[in-house]
């Protein structure tokens, strides 16, 4: 079958020679995927910034598709429905399951207990192949995947399976009261949707950081927020405290994780010289920028080995910090009614529709930041 | 769970300010006292194959799932399974594994050989996009790849000048002495 293959840092190519998926466990599920997209977080991957990320892997954790074939012991799902694959593997028994935190499975990955198994995401997160592919293996079929409802657009359903989870898990946990002001470092999809998001929450005042304009531009219209490039602030936590009377944000988020730009040091040591596990630029600005007493929520991804951030501020600011992969099942009911209810329009971020044979040039698209690129989803011909 | 009390019984005020609804992590979590429990649940019935999967050594052996994509091979798999050591918190762990993926690469690249295939690196790296939509940028990275370029040629033809002159001076002093 058709499959993106990596081949080393910044190298991936569609191979027609990957074997098919096979049903490995009663619980599995075989899926024929119809939407696929890139995810930034599969830039970290891309890029070679996440250890134990084999070549000869697919990756690819935000896809859709039509069930091909059910082990023994699947009884939701049917042969024929057309699913939304949360990025997360959940078995949905062990006590992190049961208690919804369902990015944080025990039974899915035995290579890291740091992290849930997660599709296409490195041997660190469960060495599973992922779905920029024309057909990948779903384990715990009853548990994840979500029956797409017969009015919900394909395109909506496959950014239901990380963005928008990823961007309103961002906001929630950021505990916003009515009225706050909210900063989210980051324009990218994750960023664009926490920002949308804090809306609805109640946030006063919502403002975006990034340094790519056409992505402010585009932050500005799709989340109706403020939009700055640090660039040009100068120093955007100084720019921060300014501009809301010299208090601090009330939340800040960090939608950016380890490939930050904005400071030398940071790049250098993080992104460079690996002795951090990436630059860690995003997570130090939210944290000075944010009020005492305040929230810093943290969905950006990083390595697992350390990074540099300002942690006496942490504590002498009395700071609450919370972060995690987004909780996809848990949040999939009420997300659906938003779209439905029309509060979100998660396809309203996709730029690029490109076939999967073409996977090379999408992640250099959405790599290098040509075209103006926001998102791109992969589509195979068996679609 | 029901037992704690009793074990904590000789604690005066042990669990008076107890408070079930603080509960920090609500909405994340739905707080339901399984974490109790420990690794003492019901566990799914485990996937079995043949491959080699490596394991944490902070969990005591293999999740109820996991993906059998590309196994540990080759001398990439010889340093991978030598990070499997350490634990998650060790550099020994992480560092030997980001190692590991370098080699990999370049295995990748004979693998690909030795199966008949000469990989099309500009082709896998999108280029081809680059030429679509950055032509510019293309153009200029060119640029700068042929200046360096011509000035390592420079550099490298300078340094060997000055060795083949001494070489013959002293071949000259040579002639001289005799």
């Amino acid at each position: 079958m058709l499959a993106m293959n990596y081949r080393g840092p910044f190298r991936v190519r569609a191979d027609r020679n990957k074997p098919y998926p096979e049903i490995l466990h009663p619980n599995d599920a075989i899926v024929r995927v119809t939407r696929s997209c890139i995810c930034g977080s599969d830039l970290h991957l891309y890029h070679g910034l996440v250890p134990d990320t084999r070549v000869g892997m697919t990756f690819g954790h935000e896809f859709t598709g039509v069930v091909e074939e059910v082990g023994p012991g699947v009884q939701k799902l049917k042969v024929g429905d057309h699913v939304l694959v949360p990025f997360n593997i959940a078995c949905g028994t062990c006590p992190f399951c049961k208690q919804e935190l369902y990015g944080n499975c025990h039974e899915s990955n035995p290579e890291a207990t740091a992290v849930g198994g997660i599709f296409g995401y490195s041997h660190t997160a469960g060495g599973y192949d992922g779905g920029q592919a024309e057909y990948v293996r779903v384990p715990y079929a009853d548990v994840g995947p979500e029956v797409i409802p017969a009015w919900m657009d394909p395109d909506d359903a496959v950014l239901l399976t990380d963005v928008v989870p990823t961007g309103y898990q961002a906001a929630e946990m950021g505990g916003i009261k009515k009225g706050d002001t909210v900063v989210v470092f980051g324009a990218g999809p994750v960023g664009i949707m926490a920002a949308k998001c804090s809306w609805l929450f109640g946030a006063g005042r919502v403002i975006i950081i990034d340094q790519l304009d056409y992505r402010l531009e585009f932050a500005r219209t799709y989340a109706q927020c403020e939009a700055y490039n640090f660039r040009s602030l100068g120093d955007p936590v100084l720019f921060i405290k300014k501009t809301t009377d010299y208090f601090g944000a009330d939340v800040c988020i960090d939608a950016v994780g380890c490939e930050a730009a904005g400071s030398a040091m940071q790049t250098l040591t993080g992104r460079k010289m690996l002795l951090q596990a990436g630059s860690s630029t995003a997570l130090f600005w939210a944290i000075n920028a944010v009020k005492k007493g305040g929230i810093v929520s943290v969905v950006g991804v990083y390595g697992p080995t350390g990074n540099l951030v300002p942690i006496g501020n942490v504590l002498n600011k009395g700071l609450t910090i919370r972060a995690n992969q987004a909780s996809v099942k848990r949040l999939l009911p009420k997300l659906i009614s938003h779209v439905q209810n029309g509060y979100i329009d998660p396809k309203g971020i996709i730029t690029h529709r490109l076939p999967l044979e073409e996977v090379a040039e999408a992640y250099h698209i959405f790599s290098q930041k040509l075209d103006h690129c926001i998102k791109p989803v992969l589509v195979p011909a068996a679609a | 769970m029901e037992n704690i009390p009793e074990q904590f019984a000789h604690i005066k005020g042990w669990g008076v300010d107890a408070d079930p609804e603080n509960e920090p992590t609500y909405p994340m979590k739905h707080y339901t006292g399984d974490d109790r429990r420990r690794m003492n649940y019901e566990r799914p019935p485990r996937q079995t194959n043949g491959i080699e999967v490596l394991h944490s050594n902070e969990r005591p052996g293999l999740t109820a799932v996991y993906g059998t994509s590309s196994p540990p091979s080759g001398l990439s798999g010889v340093i991978r399974r030598f990070a499997f050591r350490f634990s998650e918190g060790s550099f020994g762990h992480w560092l030997p594994l980001i190692l590991a993926d370098r080699v990999n690469m370049i295995e990748g690249i004979f693998d690909d050989l030795r199966h008949g295939f000469f990989p099309n690196i500009m082709a896998e790296r999108g280029w081809k996009a680059e030429w679509k939509y950055n032509k510019k940028g293309l153009a200029k990275r060119a640029l700068i790849g042929a200046l360096i370029a011509t000035a390592a040629i420079v550099l490298l033809s300078k340094n060997k000048g000055p060795k083949k002159r001494q070489l013959a001076a002293s071949d000259d002093d040579w002639l001289h002495r005799w």
